[in-house]
């Protein structure tokens, strides 16, 4: 079957590889705006792509639960450094606005997180992000236990969702794209949901059935 | 492109000029698509010669207008143009037009009228988003009578000294420097004098986000974002931003707006 295949060549390669590549999209923006290769508003250019990136990797991590229960196929050892990564832009993204596109306008930004919904719920989403990102390593794993290490990072969910609507949320008039996000978000989510479904519909028909694999 | 013969004008603004690549290059023109770059990439589709404006309403010659007509006569000046989007992004532009007023005179405005209506071409087949439902198309927007009439609102027919290139709104547009950008309609193919205020494409989508009015205006913020400051476009990673000036800085208009509330009339 191509998911043994493919899951036989995740289990050979290592995780470790995503840190050392996850930065170089980010830091090749910041060297293309640094050099003008950005067109006529690098700003806005990098901060577009680093907060496409970060909602990006909030997906792929999200997908990897479904992956395993939809499509057999096991991607749960990237999931850590998917999520940092994750992370890491969403914070690159903040900086970008907060340095670069507000410069010195403090109480300017800092009006806009209380005022402007879009940027609220954006500064939510990442906040959400933080607990997340410190509890990624085995040694929280283990002080928190894995159930209520699972149940903290079911915060990805809120996150996920405030940040595909922080995108819909700013742009004019209705194009495509930020709505693509949210519909990716809003399946992948849903697709929990039947999995739930489907687990307790077997658990109802009684010790018999076949157990699936908790996610 | 071709060269034209131009004077120059106390209208213009000292600073100087953001740079021809980029005034080309970002562009807001759904027409074209949403990309600030969409613009550049697909509106060398566009016909723009012949071209013609539906002139029409309350007006004592109304007719369809050859660009040639149009221009017969008119004496082009250089006007360089503060230039702020609703977006909160500045330019400087050194637009090369003619004031509207000489254009209205000519086609006799009649004494009911109060308002001009503008409208962009509709040609789905060489404006490739406007086979999408993006906007509610043809683009459409207006000005109050005395607005249109003021010496600062130009109709362009070009930049940087040449003919105004497709992205910018060829072959003419209008420009109402102390508005924000969307005000100033690209591609214009009808202009209508009515007693009533015309309907807009921006405020007829979101109301509570684009007024008809559109002023530049420090002290109203969009909805979703302030109006304070802004950033200039062109001024690279570390430009930082800028404090906005009331109807960016063309303090003369102030005369047109005595009595109203620009917090209501926005």
């Amino acid at each position: 079957m191509l998911a043994d295949r493919l899951n036989a060549l995740f289990r050979k390669l290592p995780a470790w590889p995503i840190y050392i590549v996850g930065p170089l999209p980010g830091i090749w923006l910041y060297w293309q705006g640094a050099t003008g290769a950005l067109g006529a508003d690098p700003v806005r250019a990098i901060e577009h792509q680093t907060g496409l990136y970060a909602l990006q990797l909030i997906i792929a991590g999200l997908a990897v639960t479904p992956l395993r229960g939809f499509a057999g196929l096991n991607l749960l050892k990237f999931r850590r450094a998917i999520g940092i990564m994750a992370f890491a832009y969403a914070g690159l993204h903040l900086f970008t606005w907060a340095a670069l596109d507000m410069g010195l306008y403090w109480a300017q930004a800092l009006g806009d997180i209380v005022k402007r919904p879009y940027i609220t719920i954006g500064m939510a989403a990442f906040l959400l992000l933080v607990p997340l990102v410190a509890t990624s390593n085995d040694r929280a794993v283990r002080r928190l236990g894995a159930v209520r290490w699972r149940k903290l990072h079911w915060l990805t969910y809120p996150a996920a969702l405030l940040a595909a609507l922080h995108f819909v949320w700013l742009v004019k008039a209705w194009p495509l794209e930020p709505f693509v996000y949210l519909g990716a978000v809003l399946g992948l989510l849903g697709l929990r949901v039947v999995a739930k479904g489907a687990r307790s519909a077997s658990r109802r028909k009684g010790a018999a059935a076949p157990s699936p694999t908790a996610s | 492109m071709a060269k034209l013969a131009y004077s120059r004008s106390d209208y213009s603004t000292p600073d100087a000029p953001t740079n021809l690549e980029d005034i080309t290059s970002y562009n807001n023109f759904y027409e074209f698509g949403f990309g600030k770059g969409d613009p550049a990439k697909y509106a060398g589709a566009l016909t723009t010669d012949p071209w013609s404006i539906k002139i029409d309403g309350l007006v004592d010659r109304p007719g369809e207008y050859g660009l040639d007509d149009i221009l017969k006569g008119v004496s082009l000046e250089e006007r360089i143009y503060r230039f702020r989007c609703v977006e909160a992004w500045a330019m400087i532009v050194p637009w090369i037009g003619f004031p509207l007023s000489g254009l209205l005179d000519r086609v006799g405005v009649q004494s009911k009228a109060k308002y001009v209506a503008f409208e962009t071409l509709l040609r789905p087949s060489e404006m490739r988003a406007q086979k999408t439902s993006a906007l509610d198309w043809p683009y459409r927007e207006g000005l109050r009578l005395d607005e249109a009439r003021h010496p600062l609102t130009i109709l362009a027919t070009g930049l940087y000294g040449e003919e105004i290139p497709n992205q910018n709104g060829a072959p003419i547009r209008l420009v109402v420097p102390w508005k924000y950008g969307f005000k100033s309609i690209k591609s214009i193919v009808r202009i209508s004098l009515t007693d009533r205020q015309p309907e807009t494409t921006w405020n007829a989508l979101q109301p509570e986000e684009y007024g008809f009015y559109a002023n530049v205006n420090p002290e109203v913020d969009h909805p979703r974002w302030s109006q304070a400051t802004e950033r200039r476009v062109g001024a690279g990673l570390f430009g930082g931003r800028q404090d906005t000036l009331k109807f960016n800085g063309y303090e003369e208009v102030a005369g047109l707006y005595v009595g109203q509330d620009l917090a209501r009339d926005y």
